[in-house]
């Protein structure tokens, strides 16, 4: 950190380690090198009272990567941030953040780690500009440092025309961005961001996850973030957690996800165009008969295309290929033919839907199957 | 879950971590000064301020000015010139028509308690309600900085209005009278102000406690101002009841002094009592006692008593228990509002 401010795009930190990051985390183990591990847990929990906020949590989150937890309101999402920020204690496990335990030195990690909170707030007397000049000065950043990493920040989020007027006139969406450019005031190493962007509109939250992969990809920096918008995190994250009721009951990439909660390996939609029921059970018949389909569902609507789902250890180039090649021969009129990637809203809800893996975890919550969040 | 135990590589201490930034960084300043700084800028700036001196001044200078009118009274019933300017403080002017105003001291053990209140009603829960307060506890600073420079922060604000309106209080006595005060007045007056100033510390404890246990704003606010309504209005009346109850009043002269006897111990429970009994005996040196005889001897010796002034250090010794009550009601409230703060949770 020699570097004067307006370094500040060059890489500073190890960058590119993202398919690194991507690996299994369960793979290295305790005695693994930690030094891309920027958040690492082992077994954290915390409780009040009866109720079990988070529950036994593992969780590990390298430099170069943004890790995603998904889950709904009340599911320990908060909980779980606020314990790596050592801003509660936890009732019992293990958490280092930069390699620092944040119980016991909790001024060190917060002077290296960026948050921003659930409905972040600033004092609305204040203008953006003297609200981030505060965070500065808490931070203990030399002035001159501190006026241009602000001027710096506030561009990245794209408010540096309104940053001299009082905070109170800004709309919630402002107000994210503002959170998100004071959490990037102390040039932090590990960022953690809870519900980044709920109020910000569809544009600007495209401008703000781009944002974020440029600082996780040019400074290399690990980036936390929860949400319960399922898309932004399929977008922008590389590994995502999801939480249920405590407990985060699976992470992983995407793939890997889709391979644990998804419908074996694939899914292909298949469109035949049909002229009555009888020759639509009879496309049915074909499909299923076809070697590597597990199962034939039919569309929601009449005229839908099938949905094809194969086996877990076909590959679905290969399939769709033998598929191609048995609708030709039975002489059914193919309309199209696609390979489905699995949505994380279908995995999320797959996820919190499958019995025994969190039932019992907390007594009383609410209940983690109910469907997608709101 | 059936996975052996595991722990984590021991965390590396701050000292040997990589990246010590603060050596390049750092400003020096500890956490609770940033936030006292930020706190008494916002004071400063508010309306409150401005509400508060404005009122504050108008309450000390009414009586002021009609004591410098009736100052000539008093001159000649005062044993000492020594002792006149400070008269100006402690005088209950006499309006006319038997109408009584109450002294400039008096005055500000009414509206002191409000100064006190103002600055810290909202000081916890209002960085609450705005959000503010997970964004705060997340920069490094200590979890205290934040209570501690706020009530630092309160102080400041506090001494700056009263040395101020004070100031021009007594410029104002000196300019209409033509009396220039003797040094020990001088000496009386800022001991005074001091007095004041941990009378109004103590209430912005109280306020600053009401904050952290209430969640909102205007809640504490009401009971703030109704505790003061209680205290200092009805307070007196509250306790005659207690003492008409506790020692019965049938006729003998020993029965009243015991009556007035306990209602005097339980109203000094009051800090409304022990900043009036205080504040009398230090800035009239007339004053030589504060309690009132217990038995009839001794109401009779102080009947014989010779007037006569009382050096500042004799008026000091006798107000000494008022000034210790005073200060140790403060750190009481102070401290409870510090523990509870610490363990409340960030989240509400």
């Amino acid at each position: 950190m020699s570097a004067g401010p307006r370094e500040r795009i060059a890489p500073k930190r190890r960058p590119g380690r993202r398919l690194a990051a991507a690996a299994d985390p369960g793979a290295g183990g305790i005695d693994a090198p930690t030094d891309s591990i920027r958040i690492r847990t082992r077994a954290l929990t915390k409780r009040y009272d009866d109720l079990v906020a988070v529950d036994r949590l593992d969780l590990e989150v390298h430099a170069g990567e943004i890790f995603g937890l998904l889950g709904q309101n009340g599911a320990g999402k908060t909980t779980t941030i606020l314990m790596l920020l050592g801003l509660t204690e936890p009732t019992a496990g293990e958490a280092r953040v930069v390699g620092l335990d944040p119980t016991r030195g909790p001024l060190e990690v917060k002077r290296r780690v960026g948050y921003m909170p659930d409905s972040v707030g600033f004092y609305g007397t204040m203008t953006g500009r003297q609200n981030l000049r505060y965070t500065a000065r808490l931070n203990r950043i030399e002035r001159t440092v501190a006026e241009d990493t602000i001027d710096e920040v506030l561009d990245q989020v794209g408010l540096t025309s309104r940053a001299d007027d009082r905070v109170d006139t800004y709309s919630r969406g402002m107000l994210q961005r503002l959170g998100i450019a004071d959490a990037l005031v102390k040039d932090p190493e590990v960022l953690i961001l809870d519900e980044p962007t709920t109020a910000i509109d569809p544009l600007g939250v495209v401008e703000i996850l781009d944002l974020l992969r440029r600082l996780v990809d040019e400074r290399g920096i690990a980036i936390l973030l929860s949400s319960h918008l399922l898309n932004q995190v399929q977008s922008v994250c590389d590994r995502i957690g999801i939480f249920a009721a405590g407990r985060l009951i699976g992470q992983g990439s995407m793939a890997q996800l889709a391979a644990r909660f998804g419908e074996g390996a694939g899914h292909l939609e298949v469109g035949i165009e049909t002229t009555g029921t009888d020759e639509a059970e009879r496309a049915r018949a074909v499909l299923s008969e076809v070697a590597g389909v597990a199962r034939v569902t039919a569309g929601s609507r009449a005229g839908d295309p099938w949905n094809v789902i194969i086996d877990a250890d076909a590959d679905p180039a290969a399939m769709r290929a033998v598929i191609l090649g048995v609708v030709a021969e039975q002489d059914l009129a193919l309309a199209s033919i696609r390979a489905v990637q699995p949505s994380l809203e279908d995995i999320y809800r797959k996820a919190v839907a499958r019995p025994g893996d969190h039932a019992g975890a907390v007594a009383g919550h609410g209940s983690a199957s109910e469907g997608g969040p709101s | 879950m059936s996975a052996p135990p595991v722990t984590l590589p021991p965390a590396a201490s701050p000292v040997e971590s990589p990246r010590t930034r603060s050596d390049e960084r750092s400003v020096p300043g500890a956490g609770w000064m940033v936030v006292g700084a930020k706190e008494f800028g916002d004071h400063l700036l508010s309306a409150r301020f401005v509400v508060l001196a404005v009122v504050l001044g108008l309450a000390a200078a009414t009586p002021l000015y009609f004591a410098t009118g009736s100052i000539r009274d008093i001159a000649s019933t005062v044993t000492d010139a020594r002792a006149v300017f400070i008269a100006l403080f402690w005088l209950a002017p006499d309006v006319g028509n038997q109408v009584t105003l109450p002294s400039v001291s008096g005055f500000l053990a009414y509206v002191a308690p409000l100064l006190g209140l103002a600055f810290a009603f909202d000081a916890i829960n209002g960085e609450r309600a705005d959000g503010t307060l997970p964004r705060l506890l997340s920069q490094p600073i200590h979890r205290d900085d934040v209570i501690n420079g706020k009530f630092v922060a309160g102080l400041a604000v506090i001494g700056v209005v009263l040395v101020s309106v004070l100031g021009a209080i007594a410029a104002f006595g000196l300019i209409r009278l033509g009396i220039v005060p003797a040094a020990s007045e001088v000496l009386r007056i800022v001991l005074w102000v001091l007095l004041t100033f941990v009378y109004v510390s103590l209430w912005l404890a109280f306020g600053m406690l009401l904050s952290v246990v209430i969640r909102r704003a205007a809640t504490s606010a009401l009971i703030g101002f109704g505790t003061w309504l209680l205290l200092t209005f009805f307070g007196g009346l509250i306790v005659s009841l207690a003492g008409g109850i506790l020692a019965p009043v049938a006729g003998t002269a020993e029965e009243q002094l015991q009556n007035i006897g306990i209602q005097e111990t339980l109203r000094r429970f009051l800090p409304d009592t022990l900043y009036r009994e205080a504040s009398l005996t230090l800035l009239n040196p007339q004053v030589s006692t504060v309690s009132t005889p217990a038995t009839l001897s001794g109401y009779e010796q102080a009947q014989q008593r010779i007037p006569s002034l009382l050096s500042l250090d004799q008026s000091f010794i006798l107000v000494w228990p008022q000034v210790v009550g005073l200060v140790a009601m403060t750190v009481a409230c102070f401290a409870l509002a510090y523990v509870m703060f610490m363990r409340q949770e960030v989240r509400a």
